[in-house]
């Protein structure tokens, strides 16, 4: 089901100035752009890991950040699943302690069912007990999700999920990325540059160029920077 | 003296080890403040940290004294409590601990100045407060500077002789290998001197080589 999701603010930091004005209802916001276009500071800034000049982030009903009421909840308690494009998995932790972490500091959110259903998922039941280094590219990225899902999240930030994938991992992890779509109902903001990818999960296309929003609107929409 | 030895020997690791555990929690917590934090103030912080390294040994000796004698800031209330510190082994260990707590603070905040910040933001986003993500991340990926630092911290506790002579004194109740080569060479015995010697630097030798390797692989 769809979910409003308000991302009206803008971010300052030395001369780049990302600015959006986007107030959709979808399932799966996709964030296109070339490098440096703000994609990423986009997702930072609805995770909290960026300072922000003013506006809005709402995800649901739940607000993030309103520079007017002064709302701006910490990052710690904005209930995001972030997985960077660079994973960051804890090379302290095995696969198991990874997953866990998020369920550990969320008390209400997780459940014994919800982990399972999310390790089943994901197809993560075999790798519990393996180190992390010790992962291939495809189950080190389906962990960095399933972490981020184990938190139970209003909204899973994706930032190029299946870039550093070869063809063969990608076709195998984009299932699942449906599978969470369409099972457990958590809104994606999702950063790709695959036409593939965005037209298999997102319902709404937010292209940036420069920190601007060059086009918005649904996936389906034909544009000649996505075909 | 072998008896002489073994105590001396015993009572300058015990209480060089206690001093470590002193200064662990302010060393691990200037460490991270310093690498992780921009504040005003800091450089002097920074400095004032690092002073003793410099300093001589007995004008920190005569600080301690300022501030733990009877009529000190910090000795007044204790001693009111009936904690005495000046001339006791509490002296030693506090001496130890100033003196050490720089070497620790800079082994530590390299560890820390090494660890992704990455991992502390991404560990935030996952629902961990500020000080669960140093329990959790920052403090056991840092784990090998500190280790090293804590053992540097160590192994200056255990030679430590300016600050310690000040005020703790050579008495045989606080007596360290470090003053007790001083006191042996000082009376003639210089047998018992050169096997102090001996046992100070192989302790050292095994706490310096260790702090190394954790150092090196930090």
């Amino acid at each position: 089901m769809p979910v409003p999701i308000t991302l009206d603010f803008l971010l300052c930091q030395g001369d780049f100035r990302l600015e959006m004005h986007e107030r959709v209802e979808a399932r799966v916001v996709a964030l296109f752009g070339p490098s440096g276009s703000g994609k990423t500071s986009v997702l930072e800034s609805i995770a909290g890991l960026r300072s922000l000049e003013r506006g809005e982030i709402r995800i649901g009903s739940r607000t993030l950040y309103d520079s007017g009421a002064g709302v701006d909840v910490p990052s710690h308690r904005r209930k995001v699943g972030y997985v960077p494009q660079d994973l960051t998995l804890f090379p302290h932790m095995n696969v198991k302690r990874n997953i866990l972490y998020g369920a550990r500091s969320d008390r209400d959110g997780g459940s014994a069912e919800g982990l399972e259903q999310i390790l089943s998922l994901l197809e993560l039941h075999p790798f519990l007990d393996r180190r992390v280094g010790d992962l291939s590219g495809g189950e080190r990225q389906r962990v960095a999700i399933a972490r981020a899902l184990t938190t139970a999240p209003l909204v899973l930030l994706l930032d190029e999920p299946l870039t550093a994938l070869d063809r063969g991992l990608r076709a195998r992890v984009l299932p699942y990325l449906k599978r969470i779509r369409d099972e457990l109902a958590t809104p994606m903001v999702y950063v790709s540059h695959d036409e593939a990818e965005v037209r298999a999960l997102a319902d709404w296309v937010v292209e940036l160029d420069g920190g601007r929003t060059i086009r918005s609107g649904p996936a389906l929409t034909p544009s000649p920077k996505i075909t | 003296m072998t008896g002489d030895v073994l105590a001396i020997a015993w009572r300058t690791v015990s209480l060089a080890s206690l001093a470590t555990l002193v200064m662990l929690p302010p060393g691990i917590a200037l460490a991270w403040i310093l690498a992780r934090r921009q504040f005003p103030g800091r450089a002097m912080l920074e400095t004032l940290v690092s002073l003793p390294l410099v300093m001589p040994p007995v004008a920190t000796g005569l600080m301690l004294i300022w501030m733990f004698g009877r009529r000190g800031p910090l000795g007044g209330p204790l001693s009111q409590l009936g904690i005495d510190v000046m001339f006791t082994w509490r002296a030693v260990v506090l001496a130890g601990a100033v003196m050490g707590l720089p070497l620790l603070v800079r082994a530590a905040r390299a560890g820390f100045e090494q660890v992704d910040r990455r991992y502390e933001e991404i560990a935030g986003t996952l629902g961990a407060s500020p000080r669960r993500v140093f329990l959790t991340i920052s403090l056991p990926l840092a784990k090998r500077g500190v280790l090293a630092g804590a053992l540097l911290g160590f192994s200056r506790a255990l030679g430590e002789f300016g600050a310690t002579i000040m005020v703790a004194g050579a008495l045989p109740s606080t007596r360290t290998i470090a003053v007790a080569i001083y006191s042996y060479t000082e009376t003639g015995q210089e047998a018992a001197a050169t096997t102090m010697l001996a046992v100070s630097a192989s302790i050292a030798f095994g706490a310096l080589l260790l702090s190394n390797r954790f150092a090196s692989s930090a």
